[in-house]
């Protein structure tokens, strides 16, 4: 099981990081959210280093819901999502690692990008920190509740937006207790322990529901 | 090993394909099913996978998981422009474990070998095709789902393709093969779905 | 290409109890409602005005039941998700997808009228409190939901997508509502004003639960008759296959 683990991590890694894979592109797209916003609000340098975390999350959120559809709409396309049904690998296990493949590709380089972001927005050093540490927790939660989107869409042509539109709601509690942590590390005036912990707890919620749901939906998505 | 199935039916879309439709079939055999564009040969191949439920009968397998002993190759030949020509076959190797050291072999025998180390992006349709089936020599399995595995072979590859089928039921393998009758394989049985259509309304 | 395409006669069948049933319930559902909403906005008028609020409290006839209903009628999805994946019953996908505009609109009809009370109460249109947001979300859920339905052709392929999001939201739901609860009293900790149900006076609470029966009568009418025409629309597009098939 290990061996067909690794195979799909490296083969959607392979697929991501080649010509065309687009692994860079969700990067770049974070660059240009937290680019944009002082000049929507202003050259304030203070307001700016005072919701800059919170922009990093915005700018990752929205950067994460980009390319989900591709997880499984370019395997729907070509017909390894059939193998990928009929192969002894569970499917939970499959959803699983191709998420995870995903969350390296697309969303392991957003964190690595958040702290020079923030020194953009003059965010300080132990922000940097936080909100660096919680994108790496918060992200691969974003990956998982993604794939579920994905995979709901596996069939659907051009299904980018939907998948964004359906996944969004349910994101909401890893931005909540996501900022929160980031700024209860910054501030150190509210719990951090509460909030990091409930960040901890839906990265392993959303680890199984995410799996399991996606894979329900492609079986049934395949029947129908 | 035997597949029997019984009394199995396929609607797509609102629209009844076939139904009533019963076979059997044990080591060694080749079954292909006939019939023109849309009458479900696709469908059935799907149903026999797994892929597709049935709407009503029952499909039951003997001396096998279906789950661990199915090949299925479809239209879709499930080939990755980004990756080699053999990093696409090691791939699915890997997932379905099968044997990871003789895929060289297994490419020279597909006429694929020189273009192992080239992106699957260069291949022709035929190449492609070959590349698709060359996982049925790589990964052991008893039951093979071909849907018209001949599309785009020239004369040299329909001969290929035929003997590894006779190869496979030589060795007690099934084969259930989708085809417009382009590929003479010495068929054990034949279902003809357009027939099927036709007693069933009558 | 010679094709004998046959219709599944069970499909055009099926709902015919239904649509039976449906003939009779729409009229009286729906009277029931208005008979309903007429003694509960007369009641509503007649209570006295509120302590802090004056007369502004009294759109809350219209507020929590629309509130409950948005909940309620998102739990009923849940139940015919059920019903279209483990089930399999044949009127549990049509229901699923006649209630998403009722939830949707219910919803709707919570954030308006929260909108209008919060003008006075709150000197602000939109307040980011915990229960409005909630509904905000639980409002985008059932967009999104919309949204699946239309992306798909095929009403079976809609219907069991459909019913996966559904459930994936029900279980969702509580966890999204536990973390805006603990969001807003992180940001701000008294709310301004809240319902808490047995302590409310009668003379509120009469017409609140009346009101909110009239409106589940009024969305159980919407439901069927949507339903209805769903069953309806349906057949129509079977024979419409099946005359593609004939003429061919």
């Amino acid at each position: 099981m290990t061996r067909a683990i690794l195979a799909i991590l490296r083969r959607d890694l392979a697929i991501s990081l080649r010509a065309g894979g687009g692994a860079g592109i969700g990067a770049i797209f974070f660059l240009s959210v937290v680019m944009v916003v002082p000049f929507a609000i202003g050259p304030d340098q203070k307001l700016l280093s005072q919701i800059g975390p919170a922009i990093l999350w915005v700018g990752a959120l929205l950067a994460s819901l980009l390319g989900l559809e591709r997880i499984f709409g370019a395997d729907a396309e070509d017909g390894s999502l059939d193998l990928l049904l009929l192969s002894p690998l569970p499917l939970e296990i499959a959803a699983f690692s191709k998420a995870l493949a995903h969350w390296c590709a697309t969303g392991l380089p957003l964190v690595i990008v958040a702290p020079l972001l923030g020194l953009l927005l003059g965010v300080e050093m132990k922000g940097l920190g936080a909100v660096t540490l919680m994108l790496l927790i918060g992200t691969p939660a974003i990956a998982f509740l993604g794939l579920i989107g994905a995979a709901l869409a596996a069939s659907l042509p051009r299904a980018g937006l939907l998948i964004a539109v359906l996944i969004v709601p349910f994101t909401i509690p890893v931005l909540i207790f996501g900022t929160a942590a980031t700024a209860a590390a910054i501030t150190e005036a509210s719990p951090f322990g509460t909030a990091f912990k409930f960040l901890c707890a839906l990265l392993l919620f959303s680890a199984v529901i995410g799996p399991v749901a996606a894979a329900a939906a492609l079986r049934i998505g395949r029947g129908a | 090993m035997r597949l029997t199935a019984s009394g199995i039916s396929c609607a797509r879309g609102g629209r009844t394909l076939f139904t009533g439709l019963s076979f059997a079939l044990s080591d060694g055999e080749l079954m292909l099913l006939t019939g023109p564009n849309g009458s479900g040969k696709t469908s059935l191949l799907r149903q026999i996978a797994g892929l597709l439920p049935l709407e009503s009968g029952s499909i039951v397998c003997e001396g096998f998981e279906r789950e661990e002993e199915t090949h299925f190759v479809g239209h879709l030949a499930a080939v990755k422009d980004a990756l080699t020509v053999s990093e696409n076959l090691a791939f699915w190797v890997e997932l379905y474990g099968g044997n990871a050291a003789d895929l060289a072999g297994v490419l020279e025998k597909f006429r694929l070998d020189r273009l192992a180390s080239l992106s699957a992006r260069v291949l022709s349709a035929g190449q492609r095709r070959r590349l698709a089936l060359a996982r049925l020599a790589a990964i052991r399995r008893k039951l093979w789902l071909l849907d018209e595995p001949d599309t785009a072979l020239d004369a040299e590859g329909r001969a290929m393709l035929v003997g590894v089928i006779a190869g496979h039921r030589a060795q007690g393998g099934t084969v259930v093969m989708a085809s417009h009758g382009t590929l003479d394989a010495a068929p054990s049985q034949e279902i003809s779905l357009a027939e099927v259509m036709r007693t069933a309304a009558a | 290409m010679p094709k004998t395409p046959r219709m599944k006669f069970s499909e055009l069948a099926n709902p015919n109890r239904f649509m039976r049933m449906a003939w009779w319930m729409i009229p009286l559902f729906a009277a029931l409602a208005a008979l309903l909403l007429a003694w509960g906005l007369y009641l509503g008028f007649q209570a006295p005005a509120e302590r802090d609020q004056g007369i502004t409290a009294r759109i809350m006839f219209v507020h929590v039941p629309s509130a409950w209903l948005a909940l309620g009628i998102y739990s009923a999805m849940a139940v015919a998700a059920l019903g279209t994946l483990v089930w399999r019953h044949p009127l549990a996908d049509v229901a699923q997808k006649s209630s998403a505009p009722v939830g949707a609109a219910f919803a709707l009809i919570c954030l308006v009228t929260g909108a209008i009370w919060g003008r006075p109460t709150w000197g602000t249109y939109w307040e980011w409190d915990g229960r409005l947001t909630s509904m905000l979300v639980l409002f985008l859920i059932y967009l999104g939901i919309i949204a699946l339905w239309r992306a798909f052709e095929e009403p079976l392929s809609a219907a069991k997508a459909v019913a996966v999001l559904t459930l994936v939201g029900f279980i969702n739901i509580p966890i999204v509502k536990f973390s805006v609860d603990w969001w807003s009293t992180l940001h701000q900790p008294a709310s301004v004003f809240r319902l808490d149900g047995p302590t409310m006076h009668a003379s509120y609470l009469h017409p609140l639960l009346i009101s909110a029966l009239g409106f589940s009568f009024l969305a159980a009418a919407m439901i069927i008759a949507a339903m209805r025409t769903e069953v309806l629309r349906r057949r129509v597009r079977t024979l419409n296959i099946f005359a593609a098939g004939e003429a061919r």
